[in-house]
């Protein structure tokens, strides 16, 4: 069924695309029409969320939530949604896609358009937890009865074992991955860089194919059999199990990860554009109402929310994490790790 | 330079390049042509051509030269000639089966030839995909004799082979229609045997149209991006094709480091496409003498 999701998700932005178009034509006429009368509220008010692929569902219950609490307005409001790579979302939007919102999987998606002036660079710290209204971890789903007895970082690299885990060039997802087994094999080598760097290149060479985005990791996982471990986001995780029945594939949470904080912004030139600041900004505010959380925690992504959180104590372990700040936030991640000829290039270096 | 196959020779003189033409209005005629292709080709291309400049000719130089760099574009033209020869060879053979016998559901594969072109190049993938892998129906058995396809060089030349084909199957199958039955038949009232009928007089007639089809075949091929991601594993330095290190370099908004690889690619399609035209010529030329 994965296969399906991915088509759907191309389909879907075209038709993303065509509504926009119509809206564009919409708005022109519906503007002629307010000339010779004003309404107050004419059409529906409409928001675009460029969104990353496996918050599809969630915000698809979350829009019908947010369209019920807003009874203020008239014509109701439709949000539209776009899924995609978190990366090529981000540049969708810097190339002109007119998204009022964005929520992506990594803070530099949202740092490369504040670099652009499309959203203030200080967006970050405008909503609470760092704009991430929910949270996720990287964890490991193995094979039913976990026959390879994966239990922790140090298991992957064991001879015979295979990793599976999407390019993190390419994909945000796997770049929390990477981060993850860095903290590993730092945390193991007493924070020596070398011998997270050791740790990292040796997992590396433990990974047969590397997809380009999280979906198709888990594709190649649990529909083509490739691989005894997958390194997912937890949410992705679950959502697997529950696609494929428990039958095939168990979770096994290891003993440190990394907190996975998928950000939220209001892109700014866009929504004082099309004056939909204010619906823009209390659609994200939303997020972290405590029906809201209560959802994303359904949809199993880790709430902020503490009574919400307490509720499902039971579903998400709780882990040894360390954050993305460990690193140096994302521009210093980035620079060291993932730029071209960085630590992660150099793996795939000829010897 | 064109890669429409040549019209048959008609033996009369070259006339003057503006005399009887069936379309009226020449310059409005020439005008439109160049218009469209200069919104369509030239503009689209001529950003291509500038946006490496950004890095000057060194840093250029240093993108195309960098090893994974030249292993992408080494993969990606290999798979891709590759893709094109195993086609020359099927595709012929197609197009031979279609054009010259009758047989119950002749129209369907004639039909099913096209589907390359119709189908989006990921499903293809897809599906390619979870035929070969080693759980898959054909992969499963493959595997158990030590044949591995998906996720190796391998599958990437099965895509490619697959996108490929109906290229040559549509460029040789008109010309092997229009070739009229009576040569063969004369040469082999000269005493020609089968084998030499279709050495000799067949095949270099079909030449120039089997060469532009796998031409095409191989410029399509060596771009061909959706298909191959799926099936290829994407490991760097082993199945990671050029067009993917492109989006890998845009999706860190280096935009001109991808442009940069972008041209070498069109550099080499063009150098490979130029020969296959120089050959078609000089074979042309041959059939014609």
């Amino acid at each position: 069924m994965f296969d399906w999701l991915i088509l759907e998700r191309e389909s879907e932005m075209m038709i993303n695309l065509n509504r926009r178009a119509a809206l564009i034509g919409g708005l022109a006429s519906a503007g002629a029409l307010a000339a010779c009368a004003p309404r107050p509220n004419a059409a529906a008010a409409t928001l675009l969320n460029v969104s990353y692929d496996p918050t599809r569902e969630f915000y698809r219950d979350y829009n019908a939530l947010f369209a019920q609490l807003q009874p203020a307005l008239a014509g109701g409001v439709r949000v539209e949604q776009s899924h995609g790579g978190s990366g090529k979302q981000a540049r969708s939007v810097v190339d002109g896609l007119e998204a009022d919102v964005v929520t992506l999987a990594l803070a530099a998606d949202i740092d490369e358009m504040a670099k652009r002036g499309l959203i203030a660079p200080d967006w970050a710290g405008r909503l609470p937890n760092n704009s991430a209204p929910y949270t996720s971890t990287i964890v490991f789903l193995v094979r039913k009865g976990n026959p390879k007895a994966i239990r922790s970082w140090s298991d992957l690299i064991r001879p015979g074992v295979e990793v599976i885990t999407p390019n993190p060039k390419t994909s945000g997802g796997a770049r929390w991955n990477y981060l993850a087994a860095w903290d590993h094999g730092l945390k193991q080598g007493g924070g020596d860089p070398a011998a997270a760097r050791d740790y990292v290149s040796a997992l590396f060479r433990q990974v047969p194919v590397l997809d380009t985005g999280a979906r198709g990791s888990t594709t190649t996982f649990a529909q083509r059999g490739i691989g005894d471990v997958l390194l997912a986001w937890e949410n992705e995780a679950f959502l697997a199990i529950k696609e494929l029945g428990a039958g095939g594939l168990d979770i096994v949470a290891p003993p440190t990860s990394i907190l996975a904080e998928p950000p939220v912004a209001v892109v700014d030139r866009i929504v004082e554009r099309r004056g939909t600041r204010d619906l823009a900004e209390a659609y994200l505010a939303g997020l972290y109402a405590p029906e809201a959380q209560d959802l994303a925690a359904r949809h199993h992504f880790r709430p902020r929310n503490a009574e919400v959180s307490a509720r499902y104590a039971d579903k998400f372990v709780q882990l040894e994490m360390s954050t993305i700040a460990d690193f140096g936030g994302w521009p210093a991640a980035q620079a060291e790790h993932f730029a071209d000829g960085a630590v992660f290039d150099q793996i795939y270096r000829p010897q | 330079m064109s890669l429409a196959p040549s019209p048959p020779f008609t033996g009369r003189p070259r006339r003057a390049w503006r005399k009887d033409s069936v379309l009226p209005g020449f310059p409005l005629a020439l005008g439109i042509t160049l218009t469209w292709l200069s919104l369509i080709f030239l503009l689209p291309l001529s950003a291509l051509l500038l946006r490496p400049w950004e890095l000057g000719l060194s840093g250029f130089w240093t993108v195309v030269t960098d090893p994974r760099v030249l292993a992408a574009l080494r993969i990606s033209f290999g798979a891709a000639a590759l893709a094109a020869t195993i086609n020359a060879g099927l595709g012929l053979l197609i197009a031979w089966v279609l054009s010259r016998y009758t047989f119950p559901g002749r129209r369907v594969v004639d039909a099913l030839v096209d589907l390359p072109f119709a189908l989006p190049t990921a499903v293809a993938g897809i599906a390619l995909t979870a035929i070969y892998a080693p759980n898959g129906p054909l992969g499963a058995p493959l595997a158990e004799l030590g044949i591995r396809i998906a996720y190796t060089p391998l599958g990437i030349v099965l895509a490619l082979i697959f996108v490929g084909l109906p290229f040559v199957v549509r460029t040789v199958q008109p010309v092997l229609e229009d070739l009229d039955r009576e040569v063969e038949e004369a040469a082999r009232t000269l005493g020609a045997t089968p084998r030499q009928t279709a050495w000799r007089v067949v095949l270099p007639a079909l030449a120039p149209a089997l060469l532009t089809g796998v031409g095409l075949a191989f410029a399509r091929a060596a771009g061909e991006y959706g298909s191959v991601i799926f099936i290829a594993g994407n490991m760097p330095l082993r199945s990671e094709i050029a067009p993917l290190l492109i989006v890998i370099k845009l999706e860190q908004f280096d935009y001109a480091g991808a442009a940069s690889v972008g041209l070498a690619m069109l550099a080499l399609s063009f150098t490979g496409l130029l020969l296959l035209n120089t050959l078609q010529g000089v074979l042309a030329r041959r059939g014609r003498a």
